[in-house]
């Protein structure tokens, strides 16, 4: 297995974070439930269908949405198609190499997508020409700019907000060909899939660790919940375990804070609507 | 929806508890250090351990041994014939299942070393990676690796709104709701959970309780397929 990408924690500055978490604090002073300041920035990318940058602390991240066409799948003919794919760039950090993704970019897309199917936000029947044999195929496309732990959640709200931004010219068929129109519509959303994610470190549950904490963290738990608070996908990391009663305190926890960060996101679409 | 559960039976006849037709087996891989098979449903599952070997390789650490995990699907496994090149989707399992087995395993008597897991799925059904948890634990048992605890990992998942344990393959692909979770039993830890649809946090509690009983028949199985390895023959003496 390749060595851990992250910063080697000397003893004496993991003392410091187990000591602060202890007290009841992150390392950079927050509480432990609470979140790093999130920034959220709609449409920086002019030529993407839809785009957004999140910083959450320092790890940026920028998500832009392309409209493709493809076959359906033999499945699922009535719907579109929706492809995420991540990529931690060589800009991260010193420690990242360019290159394919990784097993940890593949589990950031994969968690990422799994959000964004299961809170059903996009209504992909709306995304079909011909049933069966034309429909848009949705890329979601993340790239990390900027390191500091906790990709899953800037990367979900990066895409999220990409998303419900995202708006694409149609197109029609003509004898069979599809042919671009200069008819736009907005993707069709239906819900909002909020995402937290938890670390364990030592017997401290954590919300949003940082690049840090994560380099010392047993676990790590992400739950994606719907407009009713309702779960819709989860994951579980690390190489360590999580207690049973540790697992449901972090369901209800998230349960708790994720209509904070659901209104973070609506705000930042309406400002960044209003604004244009 | 309406159609997989139908007066109190799945659609294979099961009730919501019942797991399906399990297997078990120890050392089905002669060279292996340590081996299992498992069938599981339609799952034909083969795992074998290599290792702890010395290694100097880049990856390698000081500290304790370091686990890679194949997960890996024959191309005659499925329905449509799988490309034989690893999907993103092998290639999270395989790390998801390293994760899973790796907090049960005391690693730090083997510096310097790599363990090896090599998991190949022979057919596959609903909850493969499950079923490659419960047969990867008692083949690093079998190669002597110590370990707090076995592993073992079931999904539940929701049907026709009812939570049910242990997912076949339609019930997987038509249900609402998919959460395969393993479990160390003795510490009362979960080592791998995931999930994909809709339940409330109120079912979520309900559905790993359930998980929670499955492993434990699960763990049997597991107990006696050592058992008939390791002491069957001193027994019988």
């Amino acid at each position: 297995m390749m060595p851990k990408k992250g910063p080697i924690i000397s003893n004496l500055r993991r003392d410091q974070i187990l000591k602060s978490l202890k007290e009841g604090k992150h390392i950079d002073g927050r509480d432990l439930l609470d979140q790093r300041s999130i920034m959220i920035v709609p449409g920086i990318i002019e030529k993407a269908e839809g785009s957004a940058m999140v910083k959450l602390g320092d790890t940026h991240v920028i998500a832009g949405v392309k409209v493709g066409l493809s076959t359906p799948f033999p499945d699922t003919p009535n719907e579109g198609i929706l492809i995420v794919n991540a990529e931690v760039l060589p800009t991260a950090s010193e420690y990242q190499e360019p290159g394919p993704p990784d097993e940890d970019s593949i589990e950031l897309a994969r968690v990422v997508d799994r959000g964004i199917r299961e809170s059903k936000m996009v209504d992909f029947s709306k995304l079909v020409i011909e049933p069966g044999k034309q429909v848009y195929t949705v890329f979601v496309d993340i790239s990390v700019l900027g390191m500091d732990g906790n990709l899953f959640d800037a990367s979900s709200y990066a895409a999220v907000v990409a998303l419900m931004t995202a708006s694409f010219n149609t197109y029609k068929l003509v004898d069979g060909i599809p042919v671009k129109t200069d008819d736009k519509i907005a993707m069709p959303i239906s819900d909002l899939g909020v995402s937290l994610t938890f670390a364990r470190i030592g017997d401290t549950i954590a919300l949003d660790p940082t690049w840090e904490e994560e380099s010392i963290m047993d676990a790590r738990l992400t739950a994606v919940y719907d407009s009713e608070g309702r779960l819709c996908a989860m994951q579980k990391g690390g190489s360590g375990g999580l207690k049973i009663d540790d697992v449901f305190q972090i369901v209800d926890v998230g349960k708790a804070k994720y209509l904070d960060i659901r209104k973070k996101i609506v705000e930042a679409i309406e400002n960044a609507k209003s604004g244009s | 929806m309406g159609n997989l559960i139908v007066d109190g039976k799945r659609t294979d006849g099961r009730g919501i508890l019942d797991l399906r037709p399990l297997k078990l087996e120890v050392g089905s891989i002669k060279n292996a250090a340590g081996s299992a098979y498992i069938e599981h449903g339609k799952n034909k599952i083969y795992v074998a351990v290599y290792g702890p070997k010395d290694s100097h390789r880049y990856g390698t650490s000081m500290e304790k041994a370091v686990i890679r995990c194949r997960y890996h699907m024959s191309p005659f496994s499925t329905d449509e014939r799988k490309s034989p090149q690893p999907s993103r989707r092998e290639i999270e399992i395989s790390k998801v299942i390293r994760d899973a087995l790796e907090s049960s395993l005391i690693l730090d008597e083997f510096p310097k070393t790599l363990l090896d897991i090599y998991v190949e799925v022979l057919q596959s059904d609903g909850g493969s990676r499950s079923a490659s948890i419960s047969a990867a634990s008692i083949a690093l048992a079998d190669a002597g690796i110590p370990m707090k605890d076995l592993v073992e990992a079931v999904a539940v998942g929701k049907v026709d709104g009812t939570l049910v344990v242990d997912l076949s393959d339609k019930e997987d692909k038509e249900g609402e709701v998919d959460l395969p979770i393993a479990f160390m039993l003795n510490e009362n830890m979960i080592t791998l959970l995931q999930m994909d649809g809709k339940m409330t946090v109120e079912e979520f509690k309900e559905a790993v309780k359930m998980a929670m009983e499955a492993a434990k028949k699960i763990k049997e199985k597991q107990k006696e397929a050592l058992g008939k390895k390791y002491f069957e023959k001193v027994d019988e003496k």
